[in-house]
């Protein structure tokens, strides 16, 4: 029997704070040959470059990302990255749109989320969306402008 | 205090005595220097305008009308008295920003050549920072940085050490929006004149909080935005100098400021200030603009002043005791105090005081290239007026005590 369980709060803030204290892909890249893109904000100081290498079938073999960032889009930009690595662009792009849909309220597949589905209640501080969304946000376009 | 009740004053404001919630909590508005709160009052001009008054300016030959320019030239008057000006050095504009790019496209454009020099400083917001340098680029005009010192404030020793007779402007804010030190506006107007230079100033953050008199202190232009002393948001003016307003081509074209064009192509403007107001004022701000002018006057500058300096050292104190804080200007005049929480990013910080109802300010205030000089890449601002009360900053100090252990909170709580 499957067991289905809630993040409690106390778990949220638990993967968050991991991933803002020590993330594990805020780094210039250390492969040849990265996709890069650049996103900044205006609302928040967040200034940040992700780096995304993909191999010739399409799938994802290193990501990482490295810039100026507040707690929120430190933590949700390096989950992005994990959950990148090993995933074609096709179910990047599938993960991105829940990511997308849970953040904004809206029915999402939460399947596919595991740790970022930490941010789930990010909606709560409605300035702050962007700081969540800003990693999620470029690799969208990055891979939009790769078609 | 002589007949200065904050409690009393509170219930002018709608925003405050409405019991608005922030996140489940009251609201304590600690972001004055971003915009303030209106009066009762002002929001009765401005509907004024719909109810009772709706006409354009300077175009009808009825009652209404013309009881229209009547209130339009006496809010000019008002905004004059306010500064010590003639009203007819007063330009409405949109505000600040509007007032300085009105400054630099009009007057500076026409005056500045290859290698003037503009003098600013690290601490000046974007709207006193992009329109000179958009000259720099086309008058081949020089921007230098009058160095701050080592607290954040522009001594008159630096603007003397930086003036030479190739300057030609010197824009500063009378009172800097994110450290809130204070000018020494009359020293700087002498050294700028005895080189032939222009002073603007930039009184975003001044005009609201100080009696200013711009002949005392032979200011050539001052920009303001009333928005920041209880008006309504999208008006405000620009203060010239009347012989330098009228050297001054006008910005916009259009009806309300010509005399007369013909088929041929040629056209003639007004005088000042009617040459800089083109097109159908912004009425119901002006009406709100003078409510909001006579209602901070009736608190009283010296009574502002004195209450701000107070809050100020009440704040500092208490932040300071909870020993988790980094302030940036205890020592600068305004009603301003810069911070961190140590070991917490300010934005992330900001955002735990909204999950509590706190509004402050945080990231880089519109003053991009400060930051260098402060050696961190965003602090938070918490701003005051007359109407703050200890009990809010109690409130923001409460906060911070928690804020390291619990600021992701904010999300899940």
């Amino acid at each position: 029997m499957p067991i289905s369980f809630e993040l409690t709060p106390e778990m949220m803030r638990e993967i968050i704070m991991d991933h803002y204290s020590s993330p594990r892909h805020k780094e210039d890249p250390k492969v040849e040959g990265c996709l890069s893109i650049h996103s900044s904000s205006v609302n928040c100081i967040d200034d940040i470059n992700v780096y995304l290498k993909l191999d010739d079938n399409g799938k994802v073999t290193y990501a990482s990302w490295n810039g100026v960032a507040c707690a929120i889009s430190t933590s949700s930009s390096d989950i992005l990255c994990d959950l990148l690595i090993g995933k074609t662009k096709e179910e990047a792009e599938y993960l991105i749109k829940q990511f997308n849909s849970m953040i904004h309220e809206e029915a999402y597949d939460d399947s596919v989320l595991e740790e970022a589905l930490a941010f789930k209640n990010t909606s709560k501080q409605a300035a702050r969306i962007h700081c969540a969304t800003i990693g999620w946000d470029a690799v969208r376009d990055l891979l939009k402008e790769e078609k | 205090m002589s007949g200065f009740d904050v409690n009393k004053i509170r219930q002018d404001f709608p925003m405050l005595s409405n019991g608005i919630k922030m996140q489940g909590h009251p609201l304590v508005w600690l972001d004055n220097a971003s915009t303030t709160l209106k009066p009762q009052c002002v929001l009765d001009a401005v509907s004024s305008y719909y109810t009772h008054r709706t006409s354009n300016s300077h175009r009808g030959d009825y009652d209404l009308c013309a009881e229209m320019d009547r209130e339009v030239e006496k809010t000019r008057e008002i905004a004059a008295k306010l500064i010590g000006a003639e009203p007819r050095e007063i330009v409405f504009t949109s505000g600040d920003t509007d007032s300085l790019n009105l400054v630099a496209e009009c007057f500076a454009k026409e005056v500045l050549k290859e290698g003037d020099e503009i003098l600013l400083t690290e601490a000046e917001h974007a709207s006193n920072v992009l329109p000179w340098y958009r000259l720099q680029k086309e008058c081949g005009a020089l921007i230098r940085f009058i160095p701050l010192s080592k607290g954040g404030r522009v001594t008159i020793d630096n603007v003397r050490a930086s003036i030479s007779n190739k300057t030609k402007i010197i824009a500063l804010a009378e009172v800097t929006n994110v450290l809130g030190y204070l000018l020494p506006t009359k020293e700087i107007a002498a050294l700028a004149h005895e080189v032939g230079a222009y002073f603007v100033v930039d009184g975003a953050q001044s005009v609201p909080h100080k009696r200013i008199d711009v002949k005392e202190l032979d200011i050539d232009f001052l920009a303001f935005s009333g928005h920041k002393m209880c008006g309504p948001t999208g008006i405000g003016f620009l203060y010239g100098k009347y012989d330098l307003l009228k050297r001054m081509d006008p910005y916009r074209l259009g009806g309300g400021m010509n005399v007369k064009f013909d088929v041929c192509g040629t056209a003639s403007f007004l005088e000042p200030p009617a040459r800089f107001e083109a097109g159908t004022q912004n009425l119901e701000g002006i009406l709100g603009l003078k409510a909001a002018i006579e209602y901070v006057s009736s608190v009283g500058f010296e009574n502002i002043e004195k209450r701000e300096k107070e809050l100020k050292q009440y704040a500092v104190n208490a932040l300071k005791k909870t020993g988790a804080v980094t302030i940036y200007n205890e020592d600068s005049e305004a009603g301003i105090v810069t911070f961190n929480v140590d070991g917490v990013f300010a934005q992330d910080a900001a955002t735990y005081f909204n999950s509590k109802g706190i509004a402050v300010r945080s990231g880089q205030h519109c003053a991009k290239i400060l930051n260098d000089f402060l050696s961190t890449v965003a602090t938070i601002r918490a701003s005051f007026y007359f109407y703050t009360t200890e009990e809010e900053i109690d409130a923001l100090v409460e906060a911070v005590k928690t804020c390291k252990g619990e600021y992701l909170n904010a999300y899940f709580i």
